[in-house]
């Protein structure tokens, strides 16, 4: 919202300065968000008057010029054509800065004869694009401050313009008497009059109003108009179209020009028909649906159905409360004008607004809500400035339906005005703002004002006490904590589970990433995703169309991007949301890592080498083993397709019991998302870990053995395909009691072996509980190992 | 007995490596010695040269020995320090490549929230991404027409033909929690909540995913005094040093009186600093609990009120460390992942300190 100070002065008589006011606005929730003021750049500027002017010795075209000033008289070089003797002008001295041509003033020396300043023309103060000659005013006394003189001559030339952000709840500072109420209140100034005018229609309208029943109910309250025959239209005066012009209006007729002026003075959107071009009479109603119109902004509208809109015997006029029809407009040769005042309901203006895509004042207003009670008081306003501008002769008013009786009062608790704001603010205090602000106050009720239709209860009254006592000036009071003493912990175990995560990747290495929730439709398909249910409506691009089913094809890209740009190695992981539905709640909590490249770039010490499944297999285990997984699990195959079919294991508690995924990615998921390998990935579901039985910290009494423990290495020969853990659970098998642990520290496939074969080697590690082992038990246990795992896996003791 | 004393301690200092001194030792005090020679003539002797001489040759034979031993363990140790000479290696190579993990802003800034208000006794909520309009909208007082909905550049979800609920949202901030967590665990009550949250925007000051922190606090007679407090003790943990701040009267649907929260700052040379300075820096929106929102909550609010704000995490991290594009968050550009991220170990806490 828009507006210059003369304007807001129209309202409000005040001696605040331009910054009391700005401030002010900002505190009572009318944020200032620009502000404009032409008197600034002017300020330093002085009437002057040339007393002898002579041809410079030098130079054609240049006069030199003795000027009084308020310093006494001054010698300045002149190149307009109009510098002469007896003329008043805006001097800029030495030292000024002059804005129209960006310089700071100096003494000159110009061919040899000393300047001392300038007189200005209108385009070097940036008061308009004239340059013909210097300005020359028509009175104006030596001295005298140029921005003073504008200000009684031409005030809209130092007019200040005030930009204010409204928030969606105060209509009632969409027009510029709101906004001086609101001062007021403040104490900046008192409210003069409204304006008052009574027009007695002389004859009747030609033109009849009717509103149909199903667009009586939430479509239009009331609707009145009134013929006004024989206007002159035309240019409107110059003191509208400069307000309009200073807040971004292009004046257009001064039938026109009165309809906007109204719309911002008053937050009264109206609207002017040419009478002679609406055929018999019109009748508000709602659409059947495919119906058009050519809109004043001359783009044609195609209705839906019900939407409401003003007809005439020949068909839709008017979109209501939203934007007149350019056929039934008003243009220069108009000479029959009917002005229309209309309540409409504002959901409706909302919606239908919303559905055409129609952005205009009107719609901006009615859908934030006007005030119904000044709809016939505001057609005899707008008639009598018609008259005044135009001439032309008004009929009576005609109207359908009812104005709409929105009295409400709700109760004025001062008590509790101070408890939820927690700022004393004297009982007698309060009364007087509501009341200024154009509340009636009866006992402990207050009775709202027609033009604000945010305020729909209690705490409203209280918004509108504090924000006019300033919360600037609240203190703040300490906030105790729930219960005295050391505060308990307060992450869920869940949360507490997503942090360790978080930060037992980052110390395995891995850049943690935040990268958008949503995904293009075929990254999700590749990783089970891109279905219809997870699918936005309103995508920002094709680029994010589908909430993401996982996070590596996030990873994956963001890999690709690094790429890209020529880093080859990565370590990334995220911690975060997938979706595997539409519905709230169908998300679920992954921690996924990605390694793409290297493991470490180019090294002297040969560390660098391309990343296998069995790193990222170590790295979600180091993860797991944080967040209180078992130890104890299976490792098992068969998940998803964008793993490398022969080269990933779930990690399991039970076959339907996953934990985690490790593994190689599928090659032609790497080759779509253009990702270099090799690649190797992990996801885990946190969620997925049994939480812990018992809740203390007691940890179990440690057993340590005395006696020596003896490690054992066997090497066997077994099938290619045969996997290790069969064999390591088998050796493990052979005594559970003297057996602590088997660990595989060789592979070799092939070679001598034969092709179909390889060799595994384990350490297995007894540890004796009660006596010293002799070679014999030693030996005994060895051969059942050997037992065991021949059994087991149909290899045999390497020779 | 002194001449054999002194001709071995001076063959013993002169030999030159192991062998020449096994040899001295055999020769000296081997079972053939010199010196064990003369032992052996002690039993040839009266009883008084011999408590003389056996305690004379005792020494000597003590004496030999140690000087052996002390020469065999200086030959090892010039041995050693000759091989060690050779032994060099050019320190200067790098030191075994490792990778070094970061945390991203985001997260570090989320558990610096978290660590704050922890201590005055916020706890935790999260909920659903995906939202009901009910809760991200109606709930929070902002009802089907309101021009806050359509402000709020809302991500719809996808609804099949025929399917003619009304579609869900991506929630455009993390209010909807309150709403659930108030439901779940009644009042008093008090929550922060982080989370991603949606709005459909994309320009340079403008990500389509951000996020958002909410605070809620209903008591009995929680002010909007209290939230200023709150908001200052934050600010001031969080930057590290006092921060003031103002409120503003503003409107939100869901709180009543509302307020715009600046926090004081100054600019130098593009950069702003917080907590100095007379320049103020819009950085939240904040008001009472509007009673309709306790009522959609099941809160009554006859019996309790108090107060809800709402803060960018991304923004936070912004102004705290100094990062200039917020698009870059998102982007995962190795470069600003390791220069904006944060150690593993460099856990916020307030005892320790919430950054260093």
């Amino acid at each position: 919202m828009k507006f210059t100070l003369s304007w807001l002065k129209d309202h409000l008589e005040t001696q605040a300065t331009l910054d009391e006011i700005l401030y002010a606005l900002t505190d009572l929730g009318l944020e200032v968000e620009g502000v404009e003021d032409p008197a600034a750049k002017l300020a330093g500027f002085t009437l002057a008057k040339v007393v002898h002017a002579e041809q410079h010795p030098d130079a054609d075209r240049l006069r030199v010029c003795k000027v009084a000033t308020d310093e006494g008289e001054k010698q300045i070089v002149c190149g307009a054509p109009n510098a002469r003797e007896g003329i008043t002008v805006v001097l800029a001295k030495p030292g000024d800065y002059v804005p129209g041509i960006d310089v700071t003033l100096s003494v000159g020396n110009i061919r040899g004869v000393e300047s001392h300043g300038m007189m200005a023309s209108e385009r070097e103060l940036e008061l308009s694009d004239e340059h013909d000659g210097i300005i020359e005013l028509p009175s104006g006394e030596v001295g005298e401050k140029f921005v003073d003189w504008l200000a009684a001559n031409d005030p809209a030339k130092v007019d200040a313009v005030i930009e204010i952000a409204i928030t969606p709840n105060r209509p009632d500072a969409l027009g510029v008497r709101g906004i001086a109420l609101d001062l007021a209140a403040r104490g900046l100034g008192t409210m003069k009059p409204a304006p008052k005018a009574e027009i007695a229609g002389g004859c009747p309208s030609r033109i009849n109003i009717t509103i149909d029943d199903e667009a009586r109910k939430d479509g239009c309250e009331v609707f009145a108009g009134r013929l006004i025959k024989g206007v002159t239209n035309g240019p409107s005066p110059k003191w509208l179209q400069d307000r309009l012009r200073a807040i971004g209006l292009r004046p257009i007729s001064a039938l026109v020009d009165v309809t906007n002026f109204f719309t911002f003075d008053r937050n009264r959107p109206l609207h002017v028909f040419d009478a002679d071009k609406v055929k018999g009479d019109l009748r508000v109603h709602r659409t059947k649906g495919g119906e058009t119109l050519v809109g004043l902004d001359e783009k044609e509208y195609t209705f839906g159905a019900g939407q409401v809109v003003i007809s005439d015997d020949e068909g839709i006029e008017s979109i209501g409360g939203i934007m007149g029809g350019l056929p039934t407009g008003c243009t220069e040769e108009t000479t029959n004008v009917f002005l229309e005042a209309a309540v409409w309901d504002r959901v409706q203006i909302a919606y239908t607004g919303r559905a055409l895509k129609i952005n205009s004042d009107a719609r901006y207003r009615n859908e934030r809500g006007i005030d119904p009670a000044f709809n016939m008081e505001a057609i005899d306003l707008a008639t009598q400035m018609i008259i005044d501008l135009c001439g032309g002769e008004p009929s009576e008013v005609v109207v359908a339906g009812e104005v709409p009786d929105v009295s409400r009062a709700y109760k004025l608790d001062t008590d509790r005005v101070q408890s939820l704001v927690g700022m004393e603010i004297p009982a007698e205090t309060q009364r007087a703002t509501l009341t200024a602000l154009g509340f009636v106050i009866e006992g402990d009720m207050a009775q709202v004002p027609s033009w604000r239709p945010d305020v729909m209860g209690e705490a409203d009254l209280v918004e509108e006490v504090a924000r006019v006592a300033s919360l600037t000036k609240l203190e703040g009071k300490p906030m105790r904590r729930p219960v005295e003493g050391i505060p308990a912990p307060i992450l869920s175990p869940m949360q507490k589970r997503e942090q360790i995560a978080r930060r037992t990747a980052a110390a395995l290495g891995y850049n943690e990433c935040v990268t958008y929730s949503f995904i293009d439709k075929a990254s999700a398909e590749l990783f089970g995703g891109g279905s219809d249910a997870t699918m936005l409506e309103n995508p920002i691009s094709s680029e994010m169309s589908h909430m993401r089913p996982a996070l590596l094809p996030g990873l994956l890209q963001a890999a690709a991007r690094n790429q890209a740009r020529g880093y080859m190695d990565m370590a990334l992981f995220e911690c975060g949301a997938a979706f595997h539905g539409g519905e709230p709640g169908e998300q679920h909590l992954l921690i996924s890592g990605l390694l793409v490249g290297k493991t470490v770039g180019k090294d002297v010490h040969g560390e660098s080498r391309g990343v296998d499944l069995y790193d990222v297999k170590a790295d979600a285990e180091a993860i797991l083993a944080a967040i209180g997984a078992p130890a104890k699990v299976q490792i098992l195959r068969g998940a998803r397709e964008w793993w490398h079919p022969g080269r990933h294991g779930k990690i399991c508690l039970g076959p339907k019991k996953v934990l985690g995924v490790f593994g190689e990615l599928h090659p032609k998921v790497l080759a779509a998302m253009d990702v270099k390998g090799p690649a190797v990935a992990f996801t885990i579901w946190p969620e997925e870990i049994p939480m812990p039985r018992k809740k203390n910290a007691t940890r179990p009494a440690l057993a340590i053995n005395d006696l020596q423990a003896v490690e054992r290495d066997f090497a066997f020969v077994v099938d290619k395909d045969v996997e290790a853990l069969t064999l390591v659970n088998a050796a493990a098998g052979a005594d559970k009691a003297l057996i602590e642990d088997v660990r595989v520290f060789d592979e070799f496939i092939g070679g001598a072996l034969g092709e179909d074969k390889k060799s595994i080697a384990v350490t297995v590690r007894l540890q004796p509980t009660d006596k010293t082992l002799k070679e014999a038990d030693i030996e005994a246990v060895a051969g059942k190992i050997v037992e065991k795992v021949t059994k087991a896996t149909g290899g045999s003791l390497r020779g | 007995m002194d001449d054999l004393r002194d001709k071995y301690i001076a063959l013993i200092a002169e030999a030159g490596n192991e062998a020449t001194l096994e040899e001295l030792r055999v020769q000296a005090v081997g079972k053939k010695g010199e010196i064990s020679l003369k032992m052996r003539e002690l039993g040839k002797m009266t009883p008084e040269e011999r408590q003389v001489m056996g305690p004379k040759l005792n020494t000597l034979k003590d004496e030999i020995n140690s000087a052996l031993a002390m020469k065999k363990e200086a030959l090892a140790d010039a041995a050693l320090d000759e091989r060690l000479k050779g032994e060099w290696l050019d320190v200067t190579l790098p030191g075994r490549a490792r990778r070094e993990g970061t945390i991203h802003p985001v997260s570090q800034v989320m558990e610096e929230v978290t660590a704050i208000f922890a201590d005055l006794g916020f706890s935790v909520a999260e909920g659903p991404q995906i939202e009901t309009d009910w809760y991200n909208f109606d709930a929070l007082n902002i009802p089907g027409h309101h021009p806050a909905r359509a402000e709020m550049d809302t991500f719809y979800t996808h609804r099949a033909e025929g399917d003619n609920r009304p579609p869900h949202v991506l929630r455009t901030h993390t209010s909807p929690v309150q709403i659930r967590s108030m439901e779940k665990h009644g009042a008093p009550i008090r929550i922060i909540c982080p989370g991603r949250v949606y709005r459909a925007d994309y320009d340079q000051t403008h990500t389509p995913m951000f996020h958002q922190v909410e605070g809620l606090a209903i008591g009995k007679d929680i002010s909007m005094a209290n939230l200023k407090w709150v908001l200052e003790e934050f600010f001031s943990a969080f930057f590290g040093t006092h921060v003031d701040t103002r409120f503003r009267a503003s409107h939100f649907p869901f709180t009543e009186p509302s307020a715009e929260v600046d926090i004081q700052c100054e600019w130098v040379d593009g950069q702003v600093k917080v907590g100095e300075g007379n320049d103020w820096l819009e950085v939240l929106g904040s008001g009472m609990v509007h009673p309709k929102v306790l009522e959609a909550g099941g809160i009554d609010p006859n019996e309790y009120q108090g107060f809800a704000f709402g803060i960018g995490i991304d923004r936070l991290a912004m102004l705290k460390y100094g990062i200039p594009d917020l698009r870059a968050f998102f982007d995962s550009d190795l470069r600003w992942l390791r220069h904006y991220g944060f150690a593993s170990l460099d856990q916020p806490t307030l005892h320790g300190g919430l950054s260093r």
